[in-house]
Formats: structure tokens, sequence, C-alpha cells
């Protein structure tokens, strides 16, 4: 990891329009990402971590959705200003998606060969038979056994973790300077999950590609990422360098979250613990904090106002009133 | 595969023989008979026919017989056109019906794809509302109404297509148009909306956002990602409709005046024309298991998905 920034997402909004309302499923959201470093974004289903990802690339269906502000700086170029064709030259080749379910990410009419070498003849300039040994290469590296035979088949002879081994061959093909995985282990069973998140880290740590890692689970990101930034309801709520995450989270809903992952070195009685209430509907969100209802250690003003962001010592940050000189005030 | 395809191939005929006993019977045993609407005939006249055409012998024996006869086959004499057999009948209408089902099925496959790509992709705008309302239209407007509609513009207003009638020659296919067009219609406007919903789905898939997320151009995303998934169940149902289709409609035949072989089917039918009821089915059904074997074999080629072992 290097000081320099690659990716620098500015007050980034994607909004969908649907008959009930306006959901705003990114609402100002910011963060950076440097040269070799991986970021964890971790969150509940629909806090909007995979809108913020797919934002990135430009992979947001419109309509429904719509881009409604802020800027998405990939070596100081706004990429939602660019066109169609400077894009589609980052998708695939500066920046890759790994997705979340390997048995439907691939498609299951074409051979993996045809599915690898037509990014690899497209990005790398390469021949298809240079692009068929690059591919086979990557296969290789990714843990696949007899590389050479596997390329000519079909998804469907794959297991699920070995076509997540494709997915992730596939992504890192090209080079990529950043590689983005939304959620690249949910769909996988526990034992596979592990191997997959080795060899991810393995092969970015090798090729230095700078890793945006998606994922509901704590326990990912903290063998994994460098940082991490917390998402509610569309928003940022909390930031900081993993350590300081784990040892002292600030806001109470990351409080909450680290709370409920089971511990295998802590004697436990009774329930595991969960954050109570349900994740709130993203339509129309009133001016608040929209994490208060489940909030244990809610004041008043934050039913009143969305909290400013507080810095804490090094590189950590949280949105909460809590810590906010103005609560006092009031 | 080879293995596969000859014994899917042999599994036909026992498909073909249970077609071919059920309506034996359930025909015999349908109230009425080939003879029973003529009227003030001599009783001694019936049994001649009766013994004429071995309908006097136990049913299980003509079955015998029948089964016998076409398997060398000979479908037997018509009951009602006294100096044609059954194999003469269906020979000089089912070539006409084929060759105008042919030509439809053709138009309405090319179009319905094309229609119904265009309206996937601009799913929502103009495009796609006009065509999917002209489908609506394709599908409820009955053919005794598109028919005679297409006759007045183009025949009797225009005078640019002949009005109706079965010609050989170059100004046969001029009298081909209207009644392709017409019986094309309603399967142009199945295979349009089932091309779009089916492309829609697999447009909205996760392979081809994966496909998008790897910088391919739209086209490309099109082309080589959408298209062969999104079509396949246009390929299933070309098997049955095909079968429908060269099998002749008696509406497009009464209207453009077309000897084919739906009038004969529908006519025999109503005269208990036992021998020639038979032959339709055999040669209907015949058509319809080889089709969709055909398309069984097709789809294994297309969807890497299916094995045959």
């Amino acid at each position: 990891m290097s000081d320099e920034v690659i990716l620098q997402v500015k007050d980034l909004k994607t909004y969908f329009t649907v008959d009930e309302g306006v959901v705003k499923a990114v609402d100002g959201v910011s963060f950076e990402l440097h040269r070799g470093e991986t970021l964890g974004i971790v969150g509940e289903s629909g806090s909007g971590k995979s809108v913020t990802n797919l934002s990135i690339i430009n992979l947001i269906p419109m309509p429904p959705g719509k881009i409604a502000g802020g800027q998405v700086l990939f070596h100081g170029k706004d990429m939602l200003t660019m066109s169609p064709n400077e894009i589609r030259e980052i998708r695939g080749n500066k920046i890759s998606m790994i997705f979340q379910d390997p048995m439907t990410s691939l498609n299951p009419f074409l051979r993996i060969s045809t599915q690898m070498v037509e990014t690899i003849v497209l990005h790398q300039g390469l021949s298809k038979e240079e692009s068929k040994t690059k591919a086979i290469e990557m296969l290789k590296l990714a843990g696949i056994p007899a590389p050479e035979k596997r390329i000519d088949q079909y998804p469907h002879q794959f297991s699920g973790g070995m076509r997540q081994r494709v997915m992730i061959a596939m992504g890192l093909s090209c080079n990529p300077e950043i590689l983005i995985a939304d959620e690249p282990t949910s769909a996988l069973d526990v034992t596979i999950q592990a191997q997959i998140l080795e060899l991810m880290q393995e092969l970015t740590r090798r090729l230095g590609t700078a890793v945006i890692l998606i994922t509901h689970s704590l326990g990912v990101v903290a063998g994994m990422c460098n940082t991490i930034c917390v998402m509610y309801a569309g928003r940022i709520v909390e930031r900081g360098r993993t350590e300081e995450i784990f040892e002292s989270p600030r806001h109470p809903y990351t409080m909450g979250l680290i709370r409920s992952v089971p511990r295998l070195d802590q004697e436990t009685r009774g329930r595991l613990y969960s954050i109570p209430g349900q994740p709130p509907n993203v339509i129309d969100l009133p001016d608040c904090c929209p994490f208060y209802p489940r909030c244990d250690k809610v004041m008043d003003i934050c039913k009143k106002k969305y909290p400013p962001t507080v810095p804490f010592e090094k590189e950590q940050s949280a949105a909460c009133w809590l810590y906010a000189k103005e609560a006092q005030n009031a | 595969m080879s293995r596969y395809i000859i014994r899917r191939f042999l599994s036909l005929i026992p498909t073909i023989f249970v077609i071919i006993t059920l309506s034996f019977f359930l025909i015999r045993f349908a109230p009425g008979g080939p003879f029973s609407s003529e009227k003030n005939v001599p009783e001694q006249v019936i049994q001649n026919l009766m013994k004429k055409y071995h309908m006097d012998e136990p049913l299980f024996k003509q079955y015998l017989s029948y089964m016998g006869d076409i398997l060398h086959g000979d479908l037997g004499p018509s009951f009602r056109y006294r100096d044609s057999t059954v194999n003469e009948l269906i020979g000089q209408s089912l070539p006409n019906s084929m060759l105008l089902g042919t030509i439809a099925l053709v138009l309405a496959t090319v179009a319905g794809i094309a229609v119904g790509i265009i309206s996937a992709l601009k799913q929502n705008h103009w495009q796609d509302y006009t065509f999917m309302s002209i489908a609506v239209v394709g599908i409820s407007v009955p053919l005794f109404v598109v028919g005679p509609i297409l006759q007045l513009v183009f025949a009797m207003r225009l005078h640019v297509l002949p009005l109706s009638g079965w010609i050989t020659g170059r100004e046969g296919i001029k009298a081909l148009i209207m009644p392709a067009i017409t019986l094309s219609f309603p399967y142009f406007a199945y295979i349009a909306r089932l091309s779009r919903a089916s492309l829609l789905e697999i447009l909205r898939s996760d392979y081809v956002r994966t496909a998008r997320a790897k910088g391919l151009a739209e086209r490309t995303v099109i082309t080589r990602h959408v298209l062969k998934g999104g079509l396949l169940p246009v390929v299933s149902y070309l098997g049955p409709a095909f079968s429908g289709i060269i099998t002749g409609s008696i509406v497009i035949e009464q209207v453009f005046a077309i000897p084919g072989v739906g009038r004969i089917f529908v006519q025999s039918a109503l005269n208990r024309d036992y021998t020639l009821i038979m032959g339709e089915v055999i040669v209907y059904s015949l058509i319809l298991v080889l089709m969709n074997f055909v398309v069984d074999i097709v789809y294994g080629f297309l969807d890497p998905r299916i094995a045959y072992n």
C-alpha cells in the first residue's frame, strides 16, 4: 500500500425512482482508495454497498437508477462524466469486478476460454492464441487444476468454488489497478470461503492490485482489509483502520455489529447478540439519524438532524451525535 | 450423441403406435358413421356398403387389417370420396399446405425475432409499445378478419395482388403473398412476444452484467452473450408451430380458396370418413413427433448444459 490515491469517491449519490418515491440507495458517500490498499465496505443487505460500487463503473441500471450527484475520480479523472467508450476502456481493464454468485455470473452458453479470451483480446491487444495462453496461466495462478483442459469446458462443469476461482482469474487477467469484489464468498460454503479469500489476498498482493471488498461479514474484513467503511442506509457511518474499528468502535451500529460476531475465544452464555429492529426503508428518509430507532444510546437530537462526521485520532471517524460538540451545546 | 439420437428416434415408434390405436377406436365409438347421413337408402345397400369396406367384420379384426395396411403405406380408400384413396387425397393437398405453411413460418420467425430483439432493447420506448400493440392485435384478431381486410385493400382497392386462388407459375407466387402473411400473423405475434420476454430476462441476468463489467461493447454483449440464451425458447416453440402451420388451416383455405389439407381434415371429421380421418391423424402426429425430435436434438447443440447419455 502506498500513499498514492488512485480512486476518490466524492459525495456520491445514487437514487432509484420507484412507484412509492425516491430510494436514496447511496446518499453522499465519500472514500479514497490508495494503490495496493484493501478497503472493506461493510453493512447489512440494502445498505447501499453494492450500488456504491456499481456506480463507480457506471453499471447502475438506468432507469430506474440515476446518479444524482458526486464524483468518482480515477487518477483524477471523473468517471461519471466519461463517454461510454472511455469507461469501457477502464471496465475489466483498470477496474474489474467479481460478483456474489459464481453460479450465475458466468455465461452458461459459452466456454470458459471464450469468456476469458474476449476480455484479454479487448484490453491487452493480444492475439487469440496469446490470450488463451495468458488465460491458462491465470487459471493456473487461481489454483484450477489442469487448466489447459478445463479452459475448454463450460461453466456448469465447474463447482461453485471453482467458478469463483475462474471469476478471480478473469478479473485479474488484465492486471487491473482495482479489483471490486462484491460479496465474493457469500454464496459459497464456509470451507471454500476461506480458500477463496486467501487466493484473492495472495494474488492481489502479488500483482499489487487494490481491492474494494464488499461484505456483510466482519470476520472477512478483519482478516483481509487495511481500512474499513461501515455503511448504514446509504451512508458511511464509521470508517477507520481495521485495528481501530475493532479495538475502539465509536458508532453504536459498529459496536452492535462487532458484538453480534460469534467468538470462539470467549465463554458465552445465552443467546448471541443481535441488533434489535430492522434496517430502515430508505424511501423518502427524513433528515435524522436513520439508526436512531435501533440505537441504545439514542438522544433527542438524533431524531431531528443527521449527525456530522466527527474525526478521532489517526484515521478513524464516525457520524454520531454522541461525539458531536453541537449536541453538547444543544 | 449419435446413440442418444438413435434411441430417441426409436422411442417415437411406440408413441405413434399408441396414437394410431387410440384414434382408431375413438373414431369408431363416436356416434354416427360414414353412411349414416344418406337418406332413404335401402337396408340392403347399407349392408353391401358395410361389406365392401369390411365394416361388418369384428372391430378388432378391422383394426388388425388396418394396421397391416398402413405398415405397407396404404391408408385405404376414402369412404366418402368414392373414387379416391386417402393417399391420393392427402398427397394432392398436403404439399400445398406445406408450401404455404413453410413460407408463413419463415416470415413469422424472421419478423418475430427481429421485432422481439428491437422491443427488448428498446423496452418501454415507442418502438416497444408500437410492436407489442401489433403483437396483441396479431394474437387476438382472428384470421377470418385479417384475411378479408388484406383482400379488400390489396386486391379490391389497389389491385396489386390476386384476390384468391391457387395458381401455378409466376402469378402463383403473388397469389401466395396474402395467405402467407395472414397465416403468419398470429405466429409472428407469438414469437415476437416470446423472444422479447426471454431476451429481457437474459438482459437482466448476472452474466450479462459480468459481460458489461468486462468492458465489452454493447453490441458484443448483445450478439455474444444475450441472443443465444434469449432465443432458445423460440427454438422449442418452432417444433409444434411448424407441425401446426404446415398441416393446414381451414380458415385460410376457405378465405383464399386454397386446396389444402385443412379443409379435408374438417370435412372428413364431419363426414365420419374413418379412413381419411385416420390418415390425417397419422400424418399430423408423424410431423409433430418428428419436429419435437428435431427440436430436442437442435437444443442439445445450442445448450451445453444438456448432456446426452
